[in-house]
């Protein structure tokens, strides 16, 4: 049963790590979001054949789980599941793409691996930003965020909810399951069959639930919008933590920094 | 004009399928009373707690709120006077942060903000969940669920509570704490339910619905007292008024 269980207490894990007390939690969520944004933009923007370049930009995500205080095995954890299908893109690419890029000592480096492994340098950066953008900021703020940067409400309202209901509706897979299980005996319980008829009730669950909570939304005086709650102006603070983030990736993109540190240790050995 | 006045005249309604729900349903509840609608499953009381804030509208009859009838244009005031909480607090609480949550109501009667915020930290102090504020409410347990899902109705200040069950999936403390609760607010109440005992300690007044009408409407002791009116409708003595199992004596 775990396998079905443990996603979605492992959602609520990420939402507890949102409400530590950090000088990273403290930050404006918009700024957050901007930073990330710009961050990920930039890593895209490398070349297929600079895995090089894109080293410096770990310090990054590295920066925010160490001010975070967000536990870097459970962020590692999290893009080793994701990687069989960034896997399954970046494989062929060291096949399909025999020429030679680069020489180190009698080794010839194919573009193909060079590319492989960018492709591989780049998911690992931009989705543990990601990560640790929600890990330390919480998904409700990063909605309000968005919608205070002028996100349509529909997006954002629909990401709030579905955050919300995705625990209710994952506990009343989880009791289903649990149902079908304890009466199977070990057996496969009539597999798809019963599996597809499952998934049916809960999709008619779901729209009764649906009904419901727009039931209670209207009983509140729900007229099509959510208002949220007062957002607060930014401090000197969040201005320095965007304005030093970005020109730090600029110059990282701009400048290659393994590049100029291998030349200028070449001339000094 | 009185804001707590609930009047409901010859209410007639059958669900589109053809199932009848009620056969004109008739009363009058008055400022402050503490009623209760008990029934078996099945005999209307979820349909007609729908009509009291015009969520269904009567296919026959009326439902008056505080001396208006219900109607496209008074929707808006009939819903802020009246406040419904619902059985599956899940339904009810459905921001992410429970002070958002009890926030909603009051925003969206285009209060100011200071006055929101007031009215949400006073609601949340009226059920004593002043601290749940920053919780999500997937994480709160049963009681604490209800607990918020009732501040949510109050923080818009309304002059009727209308209840579904509201002790149904707690524990037994929870329970006894939610009944102290509502004892204390002397908000009109309407409150359907199966817990009989919950019915001796909170109402005055019950109101007896059978197959989609009024079996029986009086004072809630005599009609949890009455027998045969309690059989025929699917009910039972509270367990207070039952004998004892182990001695034996009534």
């Amino acid at each position: 049963m775990r396998s079905v269980e443990s996603p979605f207490s492992d959602i609520g894990r990420l939402d507890s790590l949102a409400g530590k007390k950090t000088p990273i939690h403290g930050v404006d969520p918009r700024v957050k979001v901007l930073t990330t944004i710009y961050f990920m933009a930039l890593v895209v923007s490398f070349g297929k054949y600079d895995p090089a370049g894109l080293a410096p930009l770990i310090i990054y995500p590295i920066a925010v789980m160490v001010i975070g205080d967000i536990p870097f095995g459970y962020i590692a954890k999290k893009l080793l599941i994701a990687s069989p299908f960034v896997l399954s893109v970046a494989l062929f690419n060291p096949i399909l793409d025999q020429s030679p890029a680069l020489a180190v000592g009698p080794f010839i480096v194919t573009g193909g691996v060079l590319s492989f492994v960018s492709i591989m340098a780049k998911y690992v950066l931009t989705v543990s930003a990601g990560l640790t953008l929600i890990a330390c900021t919480g998904v409700d703020a990063i909605c309000s965020a968005l919608a205070g940067m002028g996100v349509p409400r529909a997006f954002t309202i629909q990401l709030l909810f579905l955050y919300r209901y995705i625990f209710v509706l994952g506990q009343e897979a989880v009791r289903m399951a649990r149902a079908r299980a304890l009466r199977s005996f070990g057996n496969k319980g009539m597999g798809m069959t019963a599996y597809s008829s499952m998934i049916g009730h809960l999709l008619l669950r779901t729209l009764d639930r649906a009904q419901r909570i727009h039931l209670a939304m209207l009983c509140r005086g729900f007229d099509g919008e959510i208002r949220s709650a007062e957002i607060s102006g930014l401090r000197l603070w969040d201005l320095l933590y965007l304005a030093g983030w970005s020109s730090l990736f600029t110059l990282l993109r701009l400048y290659n920094l393994p590049a100029w540190l291998g030349r200028e240790l070449g001339r000094l050995i | 004009m009185s804001h707590h006045l609930v009047e409901v005249r010859e209410l007639k309604f059958a669900y589109p399928d053809g199932t009848p729900a009620l056969n004109g349903v008739n009363f009058r509840i008055t400022h402050g009373e503490s009623v209760a609608l008990v029934g078996a499953n099945g005999a209307g009381k979820s349909t007609l707690l729908l009509h009291l804030n015009g969520y269904l509208v009567p296919q026959a009859g009326s439902v008056r709120i505080g001396d208006i009838p219900i109607t496209k244009n008074t929707l808006k005031h009939v819903r802020q006077v009246v406040g419904m909480v619902f059985q599956d607090p899940d339904d009810q609480l459905f921001l992410p942060r429970v002070y958002d949550d009890v926030a909603f109501g009051p925003t969206n009667l285009g209060l100011p903000p200071d006055e929101v915020k007031q009215r949400t930290l006073n609601a949340l102090a009226l059920v004593g969940a002043e601290h749940l504020r920053d919780r999500p409410p997937y994480k709160l347990s049963g009681g604490e669920k209800r607990a918020v899902s009732i501040a949510t109705v109050l923080a818009m200040s309304p002059s009727i509570l209308v209840m579904d069950e509201p002790t149904s999936n707690l524990d037994p403390r929870s329970r006894r704490q939610l009944i102290r609760l509502l004892s204390e607010f002397d908000h009109t109440k309407i409150i359907a339910t199966h817990d009989m005992d919950m019915v001796l300690d909170l109402c005055s007044r019950a109101i007896v619905l059978r197959n989609g009408e009024v079996a029986a409407d009086g004072a809630a002791r005599d009609i949890l007292g009455d027998l045969e009116l309690l059989d025929s409708s699917g009910l039972e003595k509270p367990l207070r008024m039952q004998g004892c199992p182990i001695c034996g004596n009534h």
